[in-house]
């Protein structure tokens, strides 16, 4: 299956790539995709080491969520608005 | 209810009109309080001036989560209506960069949901803010300070 990989924020800056499609096998969950993630580069290896929140279709999720084909995954900092 | 995120800035007397509208529509006289805030921005962080600051958001997202904080606000605090509006993009100093507003039969209620809206917006809706000065910019790191303030509202009845 396939996914839609966004980042935002620092987790955009650091890894260069704000919007990439990842293979992945089915019913991979949140957490292994960012095991995968770290995998991919020093600068994922980088983005990943602090604090990042996940968002499934556009809706805050935690690490444990299975992802579906199609599905939009995106990766921020925690946000600083107001 | 409104939630709007938009480059451009605001007037607070259309926003104040707006919400008022929604809240009569709902129940027309029912309305005893209307608490509104805007946030501006600030000339200087901890580290010195700054000229003001650019504000990354998540398209399609930033925009739901801010419509379901508006709701949350009116279920919580049994509103006759909210609204929220969040500027995105370059803002200088001393512009206004956020607006939030509740419309409440009592103040309580209404001064409540407001300082519910902001505490809650700064840790759940997606925007991001670096600081400039010049060429030079820097992210804004999240404070300790903000998620102790939203926690206050997970204890509350």
């Amino acid at each position: 299956m396939y996914i839609t990989l966004k980042t935002f924020a620092q987790t955009r800056e650091i890894t260069g790539e704000d919007n990439i499609t990842l293979k992945l096998s089915n019913n991979s969950t949140i957490e292994t995709v960012l095991s995968q993630l770290k995998t991919r580069s020093d600068k994922w290896a980088l983005a990943l080491e602090g604090s990042v929140l996940t968002a499934r279709n556009q809706e805050l999720c935690d690490t444990e969520t299975v992802l579906s084909d199609g599905d939009e995954l995106a990766l921020f900092p925690p946000v600083t608005g107001g | 209810m409104f939630a709007l995120v938009q480059v451009e800035d605001f007037d607070q007397g259309e926003l104040y009109a707006r919400l008022k509208q929604s809240a009569d529509e709902k129940a027309c006289g029912n309305t005893g309080a209307i608490v509104t805030f805007t946030g501006l921005v600030r000339d200087f962080n901890s580290a010195g001036d700054i000229d003001g600051i650019e504000l990354e958001h998540y398209p399609g997202m930033t925009e739901k989560a801010l419509m379901l904080l508006v709701e949350q606000a009116i279920d919580r605090f049994s509103l006759n209506s909210a609204g929220a509006l969040h500027r995105v993009g370059r803002i200088y100093n001393n512009e206004q960069i956020v607006w939030v507003g509740a419309a409440a039969p009592h103040r309580q209620a209404a001064f409540d949901a407001a300082s519910y809206l902001m505490d809650m917006l700064k840790q759940s809706v997606p925007l991001w803010k670096k600081e400039f000065k010049g060429d030079r910019s820097e992210w804004v790191a999240a404070k300790a300070s903000d998620d102790k303030a939203a926690l206050k509202w997970m204890h509350k009845k």
